[in-house]
């Protein structure tokens, strides 16, 4: 943007920040931080006012008098500009099919005859157990299916072997690996994959995507019963 | 029997053959044995204990042993790749590569190894095949680079190559370098009697039109074997009109070879091991008496029979493909799974021995393993004779 010397009255920049705040409050998305408290900058442009968005970052340049709702769109649009990524959730499950996680629905209906807290469930609480294990499962599905996400210096993902995560047989685990020389849990096999034919650095086993990987690998081997130590 | 044996397999040989020649052994050979045993424990130090080759230097004077390499000299000839390709009822042999799956060898310098070592392979071959059918998927995003890269490498070949187009080559630029590089990528041809097509059956409906994607992504969607995106595969309805007009001069006892990408049939859906049109297709060559197709993209020993339609599979030199959770032929006698802790296991390379009536001798030629052979009459039986023994590692 171009940026010109020429100053206009803080006058008319006022109340059009006043305006933003009052008009339609956008819901704030988990990838964006929160709003800062500081006065973000205002330098007019020739023709119009630059204003900024609560993330102080995204700019969009209006001119004077624009209604609120007016600015407010523009930014939004700016700030879906910058971010690609924004849905990524439904792109990745889109591409990749996922096993659904349980439906715990059933349990909302239950008379709790004992009184207890912990079974007290009402549909937001099956509803928040459901999304959550299955964006982290979608987490692990788009880092398996990604050469860079893994750090793949030969541009290899996991898929290209596993697709739908199959031949994984994450209940097998732990078993013991003659070639490891020890026994191995699900994440030793995939430090392995990652360290051999990825060729990436293994990661740790807090690493987020190695925990979201495992989530994913669990959740399509989803109904096969656990049999640690089948080859 | 393998090409290559652990120490511990030679171990076990050695030591088996041992024992069944000790119990046939005389009581002057027995002396003998009991001396050298016991000059070996007197040299303990320098010699390998668990050497059984005392007894056999023993019974070697007598008779012929039963020798570990012995069931490996009685290969049928089809089984060893340097073997004599002459066939006394007047086949001839066709090599394969196929599913290599290139990247630009200064970013992946894998793929392209394989790809030359397969290459070696089947010029390793005496005599050579009368030629080279590459299945498909030379480049993995279609890129330029990896195209040129892959044609480079393969005028290495020292018999006449045959291209097949495969997904990964073609929806970058939907074919264009492809094309300058090898020509239409459906053709026909004969060959010593046989009628051979080579199809394009990787065309998918247009789906990214209506989302926008850039050249790039749609190669990227189609890349992705488990990618939900894209559209099944189909030969489409031009392509399988000249198919049709190809096919209409031949008389129905021409012996006839078809080359695709895809599987001829639907095997699974998810996986695009399918073809939109199969059956349309399979129509057009049923009125032949005996067709045999030969098809990539699935990376695995795959064998199947529609009426009389042969299927056979190729394999990759890129990466092994589990097998598909559904719909396995029930001829198909799997390929064991892959070792992940083995590089190039699951991979090879292979020859097609294709007799005169159009069926075919399939040889898959895996590396670091015993090669697998499915003969033609293993299917002309429908799995009644000549059946291969199942692994004992499925994938699942």
């Amino acid at each position: 943007m171009i940026q010109r010397t020429l100053r206009m009255g803080a006058l008319p920049v006022l109340p059009l920040l006043l305006c933003l705040g009052c008009e339609e409050p956008k819901p704030r998305t988990a990838s964006e931080p929160p709003p800062r408290r500081e006065e973000p900058a205002q330098k007019p442009a020739a023709d119009g006012v630059e204003v900024l968005l609560c993330d102080g970052k995204t700019k969009t340049v209006v001119a004077p008098g624009t209604s609120g709702t007016s600015i407010a769109g523009a930014l939004m649009d700016e700030w879906l500009r910058k971010n690609p990524n924004r849905n990524w959730e439904a792109e990745e499950r889109e591409r990749h099919a996922l096993q659904p996680a349980h439906d715990n629905g059933d349990l909302v209906q239950q008379q709790d005859v004992q009184q207890q807290t912990y079974a007290r469930i009402t549909p937001r609480d099956v509803l928040i157990w459901k999304v959550e294990s299955e964006k982290l499962a979608t987490a692990g599905s788009r880092v398996f299916h990604s050469g860079d996400e893994l750090g793949s210096t030969i541009a290899v993902s996991c898929d290209m072997c596993h697709p739908h995560a199959a031949n994984t047989h994450p209940e097998t685990y732990p078993k013991f690996q003659e070639q490891l020389g020890r026994v191995a849990l699900l994440r030793d096999m995939i430090n392995w994959c990652l360290e051999h034919p990825v060729r990436a650095k293994p990661m740790n086993s807090d690493d987020p995507r190695m925990r979201a990987m495992e989530a994913y690998l669990y959740a399509q081997r989803k109904g096969v019963a656990l049999d640690y130590g089948k080859r | 029997m393998s090409k290559f044996k652990s120490v511990e397999t030679k171990y076990m040989e050695t030591r088996e053959a041992a024992l069944r020649a000790l119990s046939r052994l005389h009581r002057r050979d027995f002396m003998r044995v009991s001396t050298a045993v016991l000059g070996a424990t007197l040299a303990r130090s320098i010699v390998n204990p668990h050497s059984f080759q005392l007894i056999q230097v023993a019974r070697a004077q007598d008779e012929v042993l039963p020798q570990p390499g012995a069931a490996e000299r009685a290969l049928p000839a089809v089984a060893k790749e340097d073997a004599p390709k002459q066939d006394p009822k007047g086949g001839f042999q066709v090599a394969y590569i196929s599913d290599s799956h290139l990247y630009d060898k200064k970013l992946n310098d894998r793929f392209v190894n394989q790809l030359m070592r397969a290459v070696d392979d089947v010029n390793a071959l005496d005599p050579q095949p009368d030629f080279v059918l590459y299945g498909g998927d030379l480049a993995q995003l279609g890129q330029a680079v990896e195209l040129e890269l892959g044609a480079a490498i393969l005028k290495n070949l020292k018999a006449p190559v045959r291209m097949m187009v495969g997904e990964h080559d073609w929806y970058l630029d939907m074919g264009e370098k492809w094309r300058e590089l090898f020509g239409d990528p459906s053709y026909s041809f004969d060959h010593k009697g046989v009628h051979f097509v080579v199809l394009n059956s990787v065309v998918e409906k247009d789906f990214w039109t209506a989302r926008k994607l850039t050249p790039m992504q749609r190669m990227q969607t189609v890349a992705g074997l488990d990618n939900g995106v894209q559209s099944p595969f189909s030969v489409g309805d031009a392509q399988r009109k000249w198919l049709a007009d190809d096919l209409a001069k031949l008389p129905a006892s021409t012996p006839l070879v078809v080359f695709s990408h895809s599987p001829l049939y639907k095997l699974y859906r998810p996986w695009n091991f399918w073809t939109e049109d199969a059956e349309q297709v399979q129509a057009l060559l049923n009125k032949f008496k005996s067709v045999s197709v030969v098809h990539g993209h699935t990376h695995q020993v795959l064998t199947n029979r529609i009426g009389n339609i042969n299927f056979h599979g190729m394999l990759s030199t890129a990466w092994p493909w589990p097998y598909a959770p559904e719909g396995l032929p029930p001829l198909t006698i799997q390929m064991g799974r892959a070792d992940p802790f083995n590089p190039h296991d699951g991979l090879g390379d292979g020859v097609l021995t294709i007799h005169p009536d159009a069926l075919i001798d399939k040889l898959y030629n895996l590396w670091n393993r015993n090669p697998i052979t499915i003969s033609r009459n293993y299917l002309a039986s429908k799995g009644t004779k000549d059946r291969p023994k199942p692994p004992p590692l499925k994938s699942y």
